[in-house]
């Protein structure tokens, strides 16, 4: 069982997994994650982009046979959602009955608890997406 | 320029080896293969494998196989691409013949999963996917693949039983393959009976954990024939590339298009000097159903989209036009991660040499096609029969 040793580890990627933020390089291109290096054109002046966080899901499954440390969730929806910049991130869906999924289903991006590591470990959160609130 | 030629190959059954270790099932394939050639010695080593520290703890695993097996202090590495590993490793020792470096090269895949608890190996397994914006999620390796298997029924309306047809394929070629951890065949009924991993994505459209290790001697023909070595045994290296795509599933251009396969067959065929249409078997990594059909088109044998239309037709058989996964692909035979390459290469040289259990009746050209992650780092290789 895989233990966290370092807290730096994770929250290198607050900005990231708490606000949604990306990148945007100089000539347009929008991506998530951030990175210095713009995944399209290669252009390394790139700046920080920050995500509505509302997207259309693309395709789902659930989780039944998940990874070590993740057993106290199953089973869970996870899904390639599609911001409405045009990125695609891939997260679990959340405050949602299973039967309800479907694909182009509208959702926006929430801060949940993703991981907790046993008794005395870390807890770790990101964004997940829910469907959008009428 | 030069050639390099397989000159040997060996394998362990593909299995829950309780009783073996991850040095046992090595030391195992690579004598085989080195009594097949008839060599006692090596120049140098290359590993496939994939995930060894987590699974058993053990690293450096060309010093540790290369000692065991005893060929002395000869360098060794261990190449890791994830599934992929074995393919790279055999590619490795290709280039290092090519080289001429090196005149004689020992090529061992092996990978040792059943020590570890299911679910530590899934988590291992998604190793090999981003580890911050994927496993982090709680995607696994197979929740992955489901994204991908459902997108793809939903875009060209294919259904779970049209893609249980790869399945029912590679376990009636497995069934007859002695060294295939199922040797029995399923009917589609069987897969869309067993139970959901991850959603579409169902027991029997998966590969198993397993253990195995397979090996092959690389050399030139100027060497081969030094050694004394039948030509009946050799096989020719006549293409081979390898080509990489995000590792992330979300970033990739198009979920449905194995890029880095076509850009890697593209370089193959023409280093080959064949098509498509010349090649008499594909060994295609079908770690999942839909993997098997994304990997057929592209490898430019189905046109995009029609990749499960192919095993509909009934054209992946062994008797028909496109026989794939002869000795019962990932599926049947079995698929301990960076072994799967060479097994794949082993299963090419026998084809090829005419002594496989499945034999495709004068089978000159075959090609074996290895995927690591998603689809983020492939390799393809072209093998002729001398």
């Amino acid at each position: 069982m895989s233990r966290p040793m370092q807290v730096s580890r994770y929250w290198r990627h607050f900005r990231e997994k708490y606000r949604l933020i990306g990148g945007k390089c100089e000539n347009g291109h929008v991506f998530f994650p951030y990175r210095g290096v713009c995944p399209v054109c290669g252009s390394k002046n790139v700046e920080e982009y920050e995500f509505s966080g509302r997207g259309k899901v693309l395709t789902w499954t659930i989780v039944r046979n998940p990874p070590s440390g993740f057993e106290y969730y199953k089973p869970y929806p996870l899904a390639l959602v599609q911001l409405e910049e045009g990125p695609v991130v891939l997260a679990q869906l959340t405050d949602v009955d299973p039967e309800e999924i479907h694909e182009g289903m509208e959702v926006e991006a929430v801060t949940r608890k993703v991981r907790e590591f046993e008794e005395d470990g870390i807890i770790l959160y990101a964004y997940k997406f829910r469907p959008v609130l009428k | 320029m030069k050639k390099a030629v397989i000159i040997g190959a060996g394998m362990t059954p593909v299995g829950e080896h309780w009783k073996l270790s991850l040095r046992d099932l090595a030391v195992e394939a690579l004598l085989k293969a080195m009594d097949d050639a008839g060599v006692d010695k090596v120049d140098s080593l290359y590993v496939g494998n994939m995930v060894s520290g987590p699974f058993v703890e053990q690293e450096n695993l060309g010093a540790l196989i290369a000692d065991w097996a005893g060929l002395g202090n000869i360098p060794a590495v261990k190449i890791e691409a994830a599934c992929a590993s074995g393919g790279a490793a055999v590619q490795e020792g290709v280039k290092a013949v090519l080289s001429g470096l090196e005149d004689v090269v020992a090529v061992v895949g092996v990978e040792k999963m059943t020590d570890a608890w299911p679910s530590d190996a899934t988590r291992y397994l998604a190793y090999a996917a981003d580890a911050e914006w994927e496993l982090f999620h709680g995607a696994s390796f197979v929740a992955l693949n489901a994204l991908i298997m459902r997108h793809y029924m939903k875009t060209y309306g294919y259904t779970e039983e049209d893609l249980a047809l790869f399945a029912v394929n590679a376990h009636a070629n497995g069934a007859k393959n002695p060294y295939a951890m199922f040797k029995r065949p399923i009917k589609v009924e069987t897969v869309l009976k067993s139970p959901y991993i991850a959603d579409p994505l169902k027991l029997f459209d998966a590969s198993p954990v397993c253990d195995g290790a397979a090996a092959v001697i690389i050399t030139t023909p100027e060497k081969a024939e030094e050694l004394g070595v039948p030509k009946e045994k050799w096989v020719e290296v006549a293409g081979m590339a390898r080509a990489i795509d995000t590792i992330n599933l979300a970033n990739r251009e198009d979920l449905l298009t194995l890029k880095a396969a076509k850009i890697a067959a593209e370089k193959a065929y023409k280093m080959a000097g064949v098509e498509p249409k010349d090649i008499d078997f594909f060994e295609v990594h079908d770690a999942f159903t839909v993997m098997a059909a994304l990997s057929l088109e592209a490898l430019g044998v189905a046109k995009k989209g029609e990749g499960a239309k192919l095993a509909k037709e009934g054209q992946i058989a062994i008797d028909a036009d496109y026989p794939i996964q002869t000795m019962g692909g990932l599926k049947a035979r079995g698929h301990p991660v960076g072994a799967t390459g060479v097994y794949q290469t082993v299963e090419a040289v026998l084809q090829l040499r005419g002594e496989a259990p499945n034999q495709v009746p004068d089978a000159e050209v075959g090609l074996t096609q290895n995927i690591g992650g998603t689809g983020s780092n492939i390799t393809v290789s072209i093998f002729r029969r001398v």
